[in-house]
C-alpha cells in the first residue's frame, strides 16, 4: 500500500466574530490507496472540517495550517485552479443528502451527462452512453427509461444513487461520502452500503467515509479514525477498535450504544459537554470529561504510532507516554470499563 | 363521563389505549383532473397497557408517524376507533377531549422545531400548566421545579432560552414539557434520531427511568432497531399502512414471522466487525402509498411470496397469544409445525 493523502499535523481554525473557533488541532493521519476509511466522531468534532480543506472548499473565513498531501502535493500550498483541477481528476465527493446535490429542475440522466462531459472532451452521445452506463452501475433500474426524470420522481435511496453515479463519472481515485447512508431507511442504507463496497472493490478507489452511526462504519470499513473536539484521538484497523478500544473517549462511545447484552441495563453515559471550540480548554480537549484525568493532561498528548497500524493520543497509554519521553504508568493501561464515566449532566 | 375515565384505567392489565380499524387517508389531487388518496394507514389494531413501551417500527412511508399524529388527536382519523382507558376519544365530549389530551403528550424529533427560540426553559415547561390553570402560579412554580429535577435538567438553567442549551438539553426541556399535565401516555416521534450517539444514551436511559418511576406508558416511533430492541416491551412493524408484525420485543428480534421483520432486522448495521450484516438484501423500495400493491402489499418485495401473496391480503394468524404476523407463509409453516406436532402426539398416545 501507499499512501494517497496524508494529513501532516493540519489544523483549521474559523475566523468568528467572537473570536477564533478552533475545529481541527494538530491531525495527522495517511489515507492508503484502496482502503475504505472511516472517520468517526459527534457533531462538531471536525471531520467534516478535515473533508471540506481535502476538497478545499473551506469557507473564506477559515485559516489552514500544516500540510495536506495529495499524491505528494501540498494541496493548501496548491492555488485555486490546481487544486480545482486536481479535484475534478481525482477526488469525488457524496453528501448526505442528494438533494442538494442534484438540480431539481433537470433529468437525472442528463446531470450525470454533464458531469462526464466537465471532467472529459466527449460528444453529448458519447456522454450520454457513459452516464447511461453508470446509473447501470448504481443499480439504477430501467436506467434508459429514468434518463429524463427529475431527481423529485426519485426516492431517497435512487436519489443517492445518482449523485454516486455522477461522483463515479471522473473515476477518481479518493471518495469523500460524508454521512451518505444517514438520511436513508435502515434497508436502503443497507443497499448503498453495499453498493459502496463493491465499487470500492471493483475500482479500487480511496474512500474517506465520515460517519456519526458506528455500526456503518464497522460494516465497510478497514480502518477508522476517532475524533473528538477537533482532535484525532485514535486509529485502528477497524477489527481492533471495537475490540481494542485504547483512548477513553472511543471506549466511552462504544459503550454509549445500545446493544443486544445491554438490554433492560442503563446505558452508559458521557457525562459533561463538548468543550466550547471558541475557547478550547488547553491539553486533551476530552480530559474534563475524561474518569482517568491526570495533571499531565493539560499538555496535548502527542498522536504517537504504535504498532504497524495504530495511532493513539492519550497519556493514559504507553505509545504515547514513550513518544513524549516519559516511562508507562504503573499499572497501565486497562481503567476498568466498568466504572461510568463521570454523571450525566 | 369524564370524570369516570380516571377511574377506569386503575383496572389491572385493561389496555389504556386500543386502537381499532383505525383508517387514514389524505387526499391529493394528480394532474387536472385526476385525485386519489393517500392511504397512510390502512385498518391498524393496537393497544397499549399502562406503564408499556410499544414501539412502531419501519421504513419512511409504512405509517407510523401518521399512527402517532392520531393518537395523540394532531389528526382526525377517516375512519376506525381511539379508546383511551375505554372511552372513545371521537365520542367524548368537548372536556373529555380536554382531559384527552393531558393525559396523552407527544414528544418530537427535533426539540429545535418543538420549544419556542425565545421563551426561557422555564415557560415553556410551565405553559401547559397555566393552559390548564392547574394549581395555584405558587404551586405552578414548584411544579416547574419538580419536573425540571425529574428530567435532571439543573435549575440554575431555568432562565435560559434553547439555543442556550445543548440538544441533549432541549430534548429534556421538550419531555419535561410533555410531562407536566402528568400524562399517562407518551407518543415519541424519534425522539433521539437527531441526537449524538452519547447525547441519545442519556435520553433513552431518561425515558426508562420515567417509565419505571411514573409508570408511564410510551408509544416510541423509531426506525434504528437497536434502540427499539434497548427501551421495548413490545414492538409493532408497520409496512404500507399495515401492522405486519407484533409481539414481545424478544420474540420479534430472535424469531421474526414475517420476512419483512427479518429483513430490517437482517439491515441493522452492528458496531461489531465480526457479525457483517446479513447478505440477504431487501431488494427495491417501499411502494407508493397512493396505490398499493394487490394482496400482501409486502409481496413485491418479498423473497418468499407465492402466488396466493399477490392476490389475497394476509389475515393476522397468531403464532401464540402476544405474537401475531399477517403472512400467508408464515401462516402456512405455522399450519404445518401443528399438524406435525399433533401427528406427533397421536403417534405417541397410539
Amino acid at each position: 500500500m501507499s499512501a494517497l493523502v496524508e494529513f501532516r499535523d493540519v489544523g483549521v481554525d474559523y475566523a468568528r466574530r467572537g473570536g477564533i473557533v478552533s475545529a481541527v488541532q494538530n491531525v495527522s493521519l495517511t489515507l492508503e490507496e484502496n482502503e475504505t476509511f472511516g472517520l468517526v466522531g459527534e457533531s462538531g468534532c471536525g471531520k467534516t472540517t478535515l473533508s471540506m480543506a481535502l476538497m478545499g472548499l473551506l469557507p473564506a473565513s477559515a485559516r489552514v495550517t500544516g500540510q495536506l498531501m495529495f499524491r505528494g502535493e501540498d494541496l493548501f500550498a496548491m492555488s485555486e485552479s490546481e487544486h480545482r483541477r486536481l479535484r475534478g481528476d481525482e477526488v469525488s465527493m457524496v453528501f448526505q443528502d442528494p438533494a442538494t446535490s442534484l438540480d431539481a429542475t433537470f433529468g437525472i440522466g442528463y446531470q450525470v451527462a454533464e458531469t462526464v462531459r466537465a471532467h472529459r472532451q466527449v460528444s453529448r452521445r458519447e456522454s450520454k452512453a457513459r452516464a447511461l452506463e453508470l446509473l447501470r452501475e448504481v443499480g439504477i433500474p430501467a436506467a434508459e427509461s429514468r434518463y429524463s426524470d427529475p431527481p423529485h420522481r426519485l426516492s431517497g435511496g435512487m436519489r443517492q444513487r445518482v449523485v454516486m453515479a455522477a461522483a463515479l463519472a471522473n473515476d477518481p481515485s479518493l471518495l469523500l461520502a460524508d454521512e451518505p447512508t444517514t438520511a436513508l431507511d435502515v434497508t436502503i442504507q443497507a443497499q448503498v452500503l453495499d453498493l459502496l463496497a463493491a465499487l470500492q472493490r471493483k475500482h479500487g478507489t480511496t474512500i474517506l467515509l465520515i460517519a456519526h452511526d458506528l455500526g456503518v462504519v464497522a460494516q465497510i470499513c478497514d480502518r477508522v479514525g476517532v475524533m473528538y473536539a477537533g482532535q484525532l484521538v485514535e486509529v485502528a484497523p477497524v477489527g481492533e477498535l471495537f475490540a481494542a478500544p485504547r483512548h477513553p473517549y472511543t471506549r466511552a462511545l462504544l459503550d454509549a450504544l445500545p446493544s443486544r447484552g445491554r438490554r433492560g441495563r442503563a446505558l452508559r453515559v458521557i457525562g459533561g459537554q463538548v468543550p466550547d471550540l471558541s475557547h478550547p480548554p488547553a491539553g486533551c480537549r476530552f480530559a474534563d470529561r475524561c474518569p482517568h484525568r491526570m495533571d499531565v493532561c493539560a499538555t496535548v498528548p502527542p498522536l504517537a504510532t504504535s504498532g504497524a497500524e495504530r495511532q493513539i493520543a492519550c497519556w493514559l497509554d504507553p505509545a504515547t507516554r514513550a513518544t513524549a519521553g516519559l516511562a508507562p504508568l504503573p499499572d497501565s493501561p486497562t481503567p476498568n470499563p466498568a466504572v461510568p464515566v463521570g454523571d450525566p449532566s | 363521563m369524564t370524570d369516570q375515565a380516571s377511574t377506569v384505567n386503575d383496572h389491572d392489565g385493561a389496555p389504556l389505549l386500543e386502537v381499532e380499524g383505525l383508517v387514514k387517508r389524505f387526499p391529493i389531487r394528480r394532474g387536472l383532473f385526476g385525485s386519489g388518496s393517500v392511504h397512510a394507514v390502512e385498518g391498524v389494531d393496537l393497544h397499549i397497557r399502562p406503564g408499556e413501551v410499544l414501539s412502531l417500527v419501519g421504513e419512511s412511508g409504512s405509517g407510523k408517524s401518521t399512527l402517532g399524529a392520531c393518537v395523540t388527536g394532531m389528526s382526525k382519523p377517516t375512519a376506525g376507533r381511539i379508546r383511551f382507558a375505554g372511552e372513545d376519544v371521537a365520542l367524548a365530549s368537548r372536556r373529555g377531549r380536554a382531559q384527552f389530551r393531558r393525559r396523552v403528550q407527544p414528544v418530537f424529533q427535533d426539540p429545535r422545531s418543538s420549544l419556542d427560540p425565545r421563551w426561557p426553559i422555564e415557560r415553556t415547561i410551565r405553559e401547559p400548566l397555566d393552559a390548564y390553570r392547574v394549581g395555584s402560579p405558587a404551586d405552578r412554580t414548584a411544579r416547574v421545579a419538580e419536573l425540571m429535577d425529574l428530567v435532571g435538567l439543573p435549575r440554575h438553567l431555568s432562565a435560559r432560552q434553547p439555543r442556550q442549551l445543548s440538544r441533549g438539553q432541549q430534548q429534556r426541556v421538550a419531555i419535561a414539557a410533555a410531562l407536566a399535565l402528568g400524562p399517562e401516555l407518551l407518543v415519541a416521534d424519534e425522539p433521539v434520531s437527531a441526537l449524538d450517539v452519547s447525547v441519545q444514551a442519556q435520553i433513552l436511559n431518561l425515558l426508562d427511568e420515567l417509565r419505571n418511576r411514573l409508570k408511564l406508558a410510551l408509544l416510541f416511533i423509531a426506525h434504528d432497531l437497536s434502540v427499539v430492541e434497548h427501551l421495548s416491551d413490545r414492538v409493532a412493524v408497520m409496512y404500507l399502512g399495515r401492522i405486519v408484525e407484533t409481539g414481545p420485543v424478544e420474540r420479534i428480534f430472535a424469531s421474526p414471522e414475517h420476512p419483512y421483520t427479518r429483513a430490517l432486522i437482517d439491515a441493522i448495521p452492528h458496531a461489531d466487525p465480526g457479525r457483517k450484516m446479513s447478505r440477504i438484501r431487501l431488494t427495491g423500495e417501499i411502494p407508493s402509498p397512493v396505490n398499493p400493491p394487490s394482496g400482501c402489499r409486502f409481496h413485491p418485495r418479498c423473497p418468499v411470496a407465492i402466488e396466493q401473496c399477490r392476490t389475497v391480503d394476509p389475515p393476522q394468524t397468531h403464532f401464540d397469544q402476544t405474537h401475531s404476523a399477517a403472512c400467508h407463509v408464515a401462516a402456512a409453516g405455522l399450519a404445518q409445525r401443528t399438524s406435525t406436532i399433533s401427528a406427533l402426539s397421536k403417534g405417541a398416545t397410539s
